[in-house]
């Protein structure tokens, strides 16, 4: 298998990795809402916390992971870029 | 050159920018204590930042291409964060965001996540790889990865429908806010909004919008974060209200329990006069509604509006400004924190919002006091003469009722400060937070409608032998139509025929979502199976539109449909979309496969060094 390949291979799981998250704290824990209200956290109701507030600052978390998960896959692959941002 | 100066000085400009509106700010509290009318304090925030706003414009002034189209790629990482966040937050989210909470609680709580849960879709699927392939538009991309000018003209008329149905609720606001700040009436306000938008993005394309939204971002989150947190510690709520909330909401249900949610009928709203568009509290704050379909209705408007996010081309071109791949996935990152910023803020607003009106043990309460002492408040004499609160007393005993006391959402995110006793200042502030919010969407959006004319029709299809000086001309006069369209059509006031700003997202990802999706992840995707695609998925959910929305149906099919599975005129693109999958991978599947150049195309776009796809054009 080419380096590219391998590249893109690693690339693609890590996609996928990332959306089973996404998909985690967009969706499946809001399947569960009423159940979830049951519960708290900070004093807030837990599901109304999560549409709030939880799930957003799990998505900003997320991003910056991803990001920077994706960069060391550049560097092993040796396709990362010079300096310049 | 000046140019490089000015990046690397960005930090120094933008933090003397913030400090100087500081500044401002305080001047304008001076001039309030010295006996300068609220009406004055309210035109001097607006036309001082929007003078700014102009003269950053101005400033930006290009004659290349380059940076016309994608500022030049050198928006550094944060900057285009904040760029981003402004693009992205148009005056309905600063001004009816948090009345939408408010009245709606958790089941409308599905437009946060999905407003923000989009940005990993397009940090994951698009932005780092079409920042790689160099191109200027989202049409671009789309025309020269399934190569031919027909599949580029669906996909513009695709960001056309979606982009303008969002702009003329930009206008709208833009006019509506500067009408009520200036004083003078809404159609002035219209055109008035439309020359500030013009200003700033005239002379400079994406160069000088850029830098004026990380100004427009700057004064809209100082406007909408200072209120939250100075209403916070007014009505007890502690110092930093996003942790320190708790009991607030669990008061709140007490409350909601006291006064009871009582549902008013329609002939009793209508007998007692209560003007359009103004609601009562009838849900609950915090609680989950229950049963499958309740459900369903939130994981579908979630659904719906992440991936009409990643869909919308004037987000994703914010992407193409910055220097390099990398800094494009971190970028969007940025953009969704100071995203989060103002949307984590709403719900704690709304919450402070109603505590302040409900809590009989607050000097601000209302609720549960005599009507004729809430009618004496000055507050609510004001509001009421331009009919954005009303009270109707429906059982007639005196006593205001949790159910007989109406308002616009808009209200709790313009009116708060002053429910709360906070100096006018605040109020002018929020304004002209609001004046910002509704610019800087509706400036991405009239850029990315003309420049996909400009470029992707005009120089790709009419004359592709075009010279600079003519592209930018045609550019700049194509933006100054489209901008003059959306306002003529805003100027009607028929925003609730046109219907709601969901529908963009709806139509984008219908359309455009799975052509870039497989434009980068299917190789296999073709030319054929891309044009079928983007037309089948935009007509069949402009057709459901048709169908299921009443306004619509009923002169169109003779009657009101049931919608299918739940799915209303908000989530129409549940419908477009997967048509458009199916119909987009079957026709790949019985066509020829890519040439190999194309393929080849494909595996360059998807590592992250190298030339551009497409260089400089």
């Amino acid at each position: 298998m080419s380096n590219k390949d391998a590249y893109w291979n690693k690339t693609k799981n890590h996609m996928i990795v990332t959306l089973v998250l996404w998909a985690f704290f967009s969706l499946v824990i809001f399947m569960f809402g009423s159940e979830l209200n049951t519960m708290s956290f900070l004093g807030y109701p837990l599901a109304y916390y999560m549409t709030a507030q939880g799930s957003l600052l799990a998505f900003v978390i997320i991003l910056f992971w991803t990001a920077n998960k994706q960069e060391k896959i550049d560097e092993e692959h040796g396709f990362s870029e010079r300096e310049d941002d | 050159m000046f140019k490089g100066d000015f990046i690397q000085n960005l930090p120094k400009i933008y933090g003397t920018y913030t400090g100087g509106f500081v500044v401002f700010i305080i001047l304008m509290a001076i001039a309030e204590q010295a006996g300068v009318s609220a009406k004055n304090i309210g035109v001097m925030f607006v036309a001082f930042t929007v003078l700014i706003y102009a003269l950053i414009g101005y400033l930006s002034r290009t004659i290349q291409v380059d940076a016309y189209y994608v500022a030049g790629r050198q928006v550094p990482t944060v900057f285009n964060g904040m760029a981003t966040a402004a693009d992205w937050m148009s005056g309905a989210s600063f001004v009816a965001l948090a009345g939408g909470v408010y009245y709606g609680g958790y089941t409308y709580m599905a437009f946060l996540v999905g407003w923000t849960g989009g940005y990993v879709l397009v940090a994951t699927l698009m932005a780092p790889y079409l920042r790689k392939f160099g191109c200027y538009t989202v049409p671009d991309f789309i025309g020269t990865r399934y190569g031919g000018n027909l599949v580029r003209a669906c996909s513009v008329f695709v960001l056309f429908i979606a982009s303008f149905t969002y702009v003329t609720a930009q206008i709208n606001a833009t006019g509506t806010i500067a009408s009520r700040a200036l004083g003078i009436p809404f159609e002035a306000g219209v055109w008035v909004g439309l020359i500030s938008i013009l200003i700033c993005s005239m002379l400079g394309g994406m160069r000088a919008v850029t830098w004026t939204q990380v100004a427009q971002y700057i004064v809209l989150i100082v406007a909408y974060l200072i209120p939250v947190f100075w209403i916070s510690s007014k009505v007890g709520g502690g110092v930093f209200p996003h942790l320190m909330l708790g009991d607030e909401v669990a008061r709140l249900g007490e409350l909601e329990q006291q006064f009871g949610l009582v549902k008013n009928s329609a002939a009793d709203m209508k007998a007692a006069g209560v003007p359009g568009g103004l609601k009562y509290i009838s849900g609950t704050h915090s609680g989950v509604p229950e049963g499958g379909m309740a459900v369903w209705k939130y994981l579908s408007l979630a659904i719906c509006m992440m991936v009409g996010t990643a869909s919308l081309p004037h987000i994703l071109m914010r992407y193409f400004t910055t220097p390099s791949v990398r800094a494009a996935r971190k970028s969007v990152a940025w953009s969704l924190f100071f995203i989060f910023l103002l949307y984590s803020s709403a719900p704690m607003l709304a919450t402070l919002s109603k505590l302040a009106l409900m809590d009989p043990n607050l000097p601000t309460g209302i609720i549960g006091k005599s009507i004729s002492e809430v009618q004496s408040i000055e507050w609510v004499q004001r509001w009421s003469e331009v009919k954005q609160v009303f009270i109707a007393d429906f059982n007639g005993d005196g006593i205001l009722q949790l159910n007989e006391w109406f308002m616009r959402g808009d209200v709790v995110v313009l009116a708060t400060p002053e429910v709360a006793g906070l100096p006018f200042v605040i109020s002018g502030l929020v304004f002209a937070g609001g004046m910002a919010a509704a610019m800087s969407t509706a400036d991405g959006l009239v850029l990315a409608i003309s420049n996909a004319l400009s470029h992707d029709i005009y120089f790709k299809i009419i004359d592709p032998k075009a010279d600079t000086r003519k592209r930018l001309l045609v550019a700049r006069v194509l933006l100054v139509i489209i901008g003059a369209a959306g306002a003529y059509i805003a100027s009607f006031r028929l925003t609730s025929i046109l219907g709601s700003v969901a529908w963009a997202f709806d139509f984008a990802m219908s359309g455009l979502f799975f052509p870039l999706v497989l434009g980068v992840w299917w190789k296999r995707a073709t030319r054929e199976g891309a044009i079928a695609g983007i037309v089948t998925g935009i007509l069949s959910g402009l057709f459901y539109l048709l169908w299921v929305y009443p306004k619509f149906s009923v002169p169109i099919f003779g009657g009101v449909n049931e919608p299918f599975l739940g799915i209303d005129h908000l989530r129409f693109g549940l419908i477009g979309a997967p048509i458009c999958l199916v119909v987009m991978v079957v026709v790949s599947l019985m066509t020829k496969e890519p040439s190999p150049t194309t393929q080849k195309m494909v595996d360059d776009l998807r590592i992250p060094t190298g030339k551009p796809i497409l260089g400089k054009q």
